[in-house]
């Protein structure tokens, strides 16, 4: 079956491969930027606020931490419980530009093993989920060292 | 004027996994914190409940729920919900009713009946809901972000997986001499490596279960408490629930991210720092003024970060504090002497209660053999979701 492929949340992220990018905001008035996107009113409390614009936040940035999943998580994260759990790495990630850290899964493969702090990491598309039912793959931002195929 | 009111009394349910509802928890524990106080619940016109959210809706508001299961007296009620921080907020309510003259007796009481393992967002779809989205987008549960913690300190000021185990230790040790303590059995530090591994580096043991429990605090205002013949009650001096300051730049539950400092600069003292500032600055004490200190260890590489951001040692220095036994019993500044959550697990509603009532136990010198000789200064440090600071500064 092919399934369609969706994001897991609209407006966070966009593009394929090299072109793929976090998106945030921006405050015209005061640049601050925030992510996940702030789209009401700016955040800053010295700002007295100006429009939001979307901005693509930077590919690359230095890890700040990491820890993994060694139990399964409780929904709503989806997992099939028929399947053994497959722990996955969480990377907290700070770019060096937005002066802001994000966190996001690891790419698949990527072991807390292969880590550390201040490893440079690049944004890359990634799977969250398959949903057999309604033929739909659900995409999501992953982290994964640079310099490592996918 | 002073801002202080009375703990007139204490009380708590034990701690556990005991399958019955939080009603019973509350209600045993107002009980208790009556009968301490050595009141009649129907001299007391004024009851603080701290919610137990169910389904994402504070299932039987609290203050409701209890004085209706104590008996419908007609009192003034309050419910306040700020997650793992409810407890302090209804202090605060309770104290401000006190301070305000609105009324002279105060009932506060917080319990719960906790899930099995992970906490988790109440269901639906709700993507505008922060605490949803790292679940749903992440698998990102409260020990990932304790990892995270975790893993920094031994990245930025090289504290090991042996310093992480010494904090269970030193608990369950404390947690062995507390009748209320879910868990009253040592631990050693070869039990806390074997413990399987959660979220990495952290282990089973490093990290405070889910639980159900109670505890209650009866206050007053301090004319009251001399009255009704307490000459010396102890007395609660500072309640700080403060929010952060923009930009929050240390990720923190339930977030995904952090705020950005590219247009403010960050603030000189991050959010968990600021909540015990606020409390020192409003009691007019500093750290070095303390006798004992309960902080909130949901898991073991946390409390060492609550040595730091309470101004007992210098950043970075947590772990040399607890190896050199400074905050152990007989040690300089004894922290989490109750056991704390390594030994009672989270009963959200009522840990920051449960807090105070072993800062008002120290404080009598009545804490049996956990007793802090001669205590008469203590500090409770807690944080709840979504930027609710929680800490209290109790003295006698």
């Amino acid at each position: 079956m092919s399934y369609t492929r969706k994001p897991a949340i609209t407006g966070w992220f966009t593009g394929e491969g090299d072109g793929f990018r976090l998106l945030g905001t921006r405050c015209t008035a005061c640049a601050s930027v925030f992510f996940p996107r702030e789209d009401v009113h700016c955040r800053n409390p010295h700002c007295a606020g100006g429009p939001l614009k979307e901005i693509p936040l930077s590919r690359k940035g230095r890890i700040w931490s990491y820890t993994d999943s060694r139990y399964r998580p409780p929904s709503p994260y989806v997992s099939d419980p028929e399947l053994p759990w497959e722990p996955y790495a969480l990377i907290a990630v700070e770019l060096e530009a937005e002066r802001i850290v994000v966190l996001g899964q690891a790419a698949p493969g990527v072991t807390v093993a292969d880590l550390t702090v201040g490893m440079e990491v690049e944004v890359v598309p990634g799977v969250l989920h398959e949903d057999e039912d309604t033929g739909t793959t659900w995409t999501i931002w992953h982290w994964r060292p640079t310099g490592v195929a996918a | 004027m002073t801002k202080d009111v009375a703990v007139l009394g204490a009380g708590m349910h034990p701690w556990g996994k005991w399958g019955r509802g939080f009603v019973e928890y509350g209600t045993a524990a107002a009980r208790a914190a009556l009968m301490d106080a050595g009141l009649d619940w129907r001299d007391v016109r004024s009851v603080v409940g701290a919610d137990t959210v169910r389904g994402g809706y504070p299932g039987h508001v609290a203050g409701a729920t209890f004085a209706k299961a104590l008996g419908w007296q007609g009192a003034t009620v309050t419910s306040v919900y700020a997650a793992c921080a409810s407890g302090a907020q209804a202090v605060a309510a309770a104290r401000a009713q006190i301070l305000a003259g609105l009324a002279d007796v105060v009932l506060v009481v917080g319990a719960d009946a906790a899930p099995k393992g992970f906490f988790r967002p109440a269901g639906g779809d709700r993507p505008d809901d922060p605490d949803w989205l790292r679940f749903r987008l992440l698998g990102a549960t409260n020990p990932a972000y304790f990892g995270l913690y975790a893993r920094r300190r031994m990245a930025v000021h090289g504290d090991t997986l042996e310093d992480f185990a010494l904090v269970k230790v030193k608990n369950a040790a404390l947690g062995v001499l507390n009748p209320y303590a879910r868990y009253r059995k040592r631990v050693t530090a070869e039990e806390v490596a074997a413990s399987a591994v959660v979220a990495d580096p952290l282990r089973l043991l490093d990290i405070c279960a889910t639980s159900d429990g109670g505890a209650a605090l009866v206050l007053s205002s301090v004319d009251f408490a001399h009255r009704h013949g307490v000459a010396r009650p102890v007395r609660i001096r500072a309640v700080s629930t403060v929010t952060p300051r923009f930009p929050n730049t240390v990720p923190d539950l339930p977030d995904i991210a952090t705020d950005s400092a590219v247009a403010a600069a960050p603030p000189a003292r991050t959010f968990r720092a600021s909540i015990a500032g606020a409390a020192y600055e409003e009691a007019g004490i500093g750290p070095e003024d303390l006798s004992v200190a309960e902080v909130y260890d949901l898991s073991t590489a946390l409390e060492l970060q609550w040595y730091e951001d309470l101004g007992l040692c210098g950043e970075g220095e947590g772990a040399k504090l607890l190896r050199e036994g400074a905050t152990a019993p007989g040690g300089r500044i004894p922290v989490n002497t109750s056991g704390g959550l390594a030994s009672f697990g989270e009963a959200v509603p009522a840990q920051a209660i449960a807090q105070v009532c072993e800062l008002t136990w120290q404080l009598r010198g009545v804490a049996g053999d956990r007793q802090v000789a001669g205590a008469r200064v203590g500090i409770t440090a807690n944080q709840g979701l979504f930027g609710h600071g929680s800490s209290v500064v109790a003295v006698r």
